[in-house]
């Protein structure tokens, strides 16, 4: 069992729990994630670790309510439990001084980012972060992203705030502008990242992803995460999360990741019967 | 004294129209007297070729006699000084190529039904005793630490022979639950949980503290384990990564790894969505790829879930098949379809990604090959097309690399496995001991206990600086 020890809820249906989890807390790293079961009947869930406190024995997580278990995830608060928490899973982001990287966070992927632009900035890179949301009311840690980047971009979709437009603009500019990037790290829904991806194949400039396929034991016991890298079948459990964007099969991942709609669907309903929903 | 009956007192079991429609026991159990009748078929020899027979070397002739006499628990002592697990191993040891082929009486009739008997003796103690009452009296503490990587049947068996001399001992398992294949892999109908969980509490009662939710390799390295103060490690992880084909249209939806459909029913309890909350999807027609136990065990899961028509894919024919018989013939029963000398080309799927056909060749028989069995040819222009919409790839694993590529210093063969020492389990890495389907590649529960009892003896000696 894990102790929630802090609950904040960020923006509409995007909520942050501290969890006490020590040991994985000491050994976390950018990039890494953690397989969530909420209690006995509950699915096994990868969550990426948005932080970590090693000396406080905590691991954050940022989730935003989607389904059945993030529901009811968003349910339970401080002092509450959760019965499985298992990590560090996945290899961490290759982080090392490559020059000008650039961060791309679509949604609530700023918080799965935050941990990397830091790592790249600590590692000597001058790093460049775009921050994207639907809306204003969406946006959240805009000044933490803006302490670890040299530079902060926001967009939003319906032009709330900063920028109106997709991430994928300011991404091309910066391409086509005159520093050199050296590589891009694109974070967030699947066709966000597709796009980003897409964007900078043209420039010849190493994009890396962190996919998010369904799993279930999340140590490469299953397969049920596969994806296709090259040409080639990969678990992104154990060979990733992080792939080259310019080599992933996206069609695939996208497709692998509405298996289950019709059940989700069916799950979702009863849970909510069961829970009513509270933001 | 009577005569000999040369048959075995049949074993009661649900019938086959009524259980492909549940997830309970087939086999149901022997009564006392059923128990009794088949107890009174063994002569006792002197020859006790049973016992050699046996990969934990049970003192079988000694409990049957002990069972004869009325004195239940007596068969519980001796069976469990040498098996900790025997409701595990009553269930899913394939006896009929250990001990029981081993038995005299098999040269004139069926040999004893040694794993009935087991069962029944095991689920006698369940019902009767607590699960501590007879936990032996364990020696004085020696002070030595001993980490078991995995809490399958290899380090169950590890750890319970090794909290018996006395050392202190830590389990450390991936998953949520204890029991490894035991619960992720093998259903329910063939092998209760409730069996693996009371076998696991036996094992924790001996002193054996279980750490679950602890990927070695990531949370810990098998290196930080041995120098944060565990004298010795052993490693018992399985082999846990599936194997696929590497043909097109393998990554339709649709399409599983046998481990992926069968812990998701089993481990997940998918077959009770949506108060589970893991789904699992049910076809219409399924295709199991294989003729192992495991294939035997998702296609009998599959038709379980609710599936119209569940077909067997293999490749040779049903000589060659090397799931039990015994399963082979409680799936023919319960009505799985056997497409033999059959193998996938392709897959075939539509514009959504989901799997609706797979494209086969026949298969004819050649010369044996170097597993002895006959080798599958292609019949070249036989390919035909099986309508399918779920499909569950049941060809084997292999160990999962994750220790392997954390642990400086271990020895691994081409295949993934660890390299240890066949008689006492010790890997190159010293301090380090490895057995069970992580050295072998996968093979049965009971090899795996031989596995982990030797190494446990081995790791004994080594720690007493013998």
């Amino acid at each position: 069992m894990n102790q929630i020890l802090l609950r904040q809820d960020l923006v509409p249906k995007i909520h942050l729990f501290k969890v006490a989890a020590p040991k994985i807390a000491g050994k976390a790293q950018a990039g890494q994630f953690v397989i969530v079961r909420i209690d006995e009947r509950g699915e096994r869930i990868p969550l990426t670790i948005a932080d970590w406190d090693r000396k406080g024995g905590s691991i954050t997580v940022v989730f935003m309510e989607v389904g059945t278990t993030t529901c009811r995830l968003a349910q339970l608060g401080a002092g509450d439990s959760i019965t499985d928490f298992v990590g560090p899973l996945g290899l961490p982001t290759h982080i090392e001084k490559f020059g000008t990287v650039v961060c791309v966070a679509g949604g609530f992927a700023v918080a799965t980012i935050m941990p990397i632009a830091r790592a790249m900035r600590q590692a000597g890179n001058r790093v460049i972060s775009i921050m994207g949301a639907r809306s204003k009311n969406l946006i959240f840690w805009e000044d933490e992203l803006r302490r670890v980047s040299d530079q902060l971009i926001v967009t939003t979709d319906d032009g709330s705030y900063g920028r109106k437009g997709l991430v994928t603009e300011p991404l091309r500019e910066l391409l086509s502008g005159d520093g050199k990037i050296s590589r891009v790290i694109a974070i967030g829904p699947t066709v966000m990242m597709k796009f980003c991806a897409k964007t900078t194949e043209p420039f010849g400039v190493k994009t890396i992803v962190s996919l998010n396929p369904i799993m279930v034991d999340g140590t490469g016991m299953c397969g049920c995460c596969r994806v296709a890298v090259s040409g080639a079948t990969r678990f992104v459990c154990v060979d990733g999360p992080d792939f080259d964007g310019h080599q992933v099969d996206w069609d695939l991942l996208m497709a692998r990741q509405r298996i289950y709609l019709d059940e989700e669907k069916r799950s979702f309903e009863q849970c909510q019967c069961q829970h009513g929903t509270k933001s | 004294m009577a005569k000999l009956d040369l048959n075995r007192v049949p074993m009661p079991r649900q019938e086959p129209e009524v259980r492909a429609k549940n997830f309970s026991e087939v086999a149901l159990g022997y009564s006392l007297k059923q128990a009794l009748a088949e107890a009174n078929r063994c002569i006792l020899c002197p020859k006790r070729n049973c016992v050699a027979g046996c990969p934990v070397n049970v003192d079988i002739p000694d409990f049957v006699k002990a069972m004869r006499e009325d004195d239940m628990l007596a068969a519980v002592r001796i069976l469990k000084s040498k098996n900790a697990l025997p409701g595990i191993c009553g269930r899913v040891c394939p006896q009929e190529t250990q001990c029981e082929v081993a038995c005299v009486i098999g040269k004139r009739g069926a040999p004893i039904a040694i794993g009935r008997l087991e069962r029944y003796v095991a689920d006698w103690e369940r019902a009767n005793m607590s699960p501590e009452s007879l936990a032996p009296e364990l020696p004085k503490p020696t002070g030595k630490r001993v980490a078991v990587v995995g809490s399958g049947p290899a380090g169950l068996t590890a750890a319970a022979e090794l909290a018996k001399l006395g050392h202190s001992v830590t389990i450390f398992e991936a998953l949520h639950v204890a029991g490894g294949v035991l619960m992720y892999g093998i259903p329910e109908f063939r092998l209760p949980k409730e069996i693996v969980q009371a076998e696991v509490d036996y094992v924790t009662s001996l002193g054996v503290e279980l750490t679950l939710n602890s990927v070695i390799g990531k949370i810990d390295t098998v290196d930080e384990l041995l120098e944060s103060g565990y004298q010795a490690v052993f490693l018992g992880t399985g082999a846990g990564l599936p194997m696929f084909m590497n043909i097109a249209g393998e990554n339709l939806n649709g399409i599983y790894s046998a481990n992926e459909f069968l812990t998701r029913v089993n481990l997940m309890k998918a077959y009770q969505f949506p108060e589970y909350d893991t789904p699992v999807k049910v076809g219409k027609r399924v295709a199991v790829i294989g003729g192992g136990n495991v294939a035997m065990d998702s296609a009998r899961c599959a038709l379980r879930l609710g599936a119209d028509e569940v077909y067997i894919i293999y490749r040779r024919s049903e000589v060659e098949i090397p799931a039990r018989r015994e399963e082979v013939e409680n799936a023919m029963e319960e009505g799985i379809q056997f497409k033999l000398l059959t193998n996938p080309k392709q897959f075939l799927g539509n514009d959504q990604n989901w799997v609706v056909g797979m494209e086969c060749y026949q298969m004819e028989l050649g010369e044996p090959d170097e597993s002895g069995r006959r080798r599958p040819i292609v019949k070249e222009g036989s390919e035909f097309i099986i309508d399918v919409d779920v499909v569950i790839v049941a060809l084997g694993t292999t160990p999962n690399p994750l220790i392997a590529q954390t642990t400086k210093g271990l020895k691994t063969s081409k295949w993934g496995t660890v390299v240890a020492d066949e008689e006492t389990g010790r890997a190159e890495k010293p301090g380090v001991w490895a057995g069970g389907d992580i050295v072998t590649g996968a093979a049965t529960v009971i090899s795996a206990m031989g596995a982990g009892k030797l190494a446990a003896a081995d790791i004994d000696r080594y720690l007493r600086g013998e």
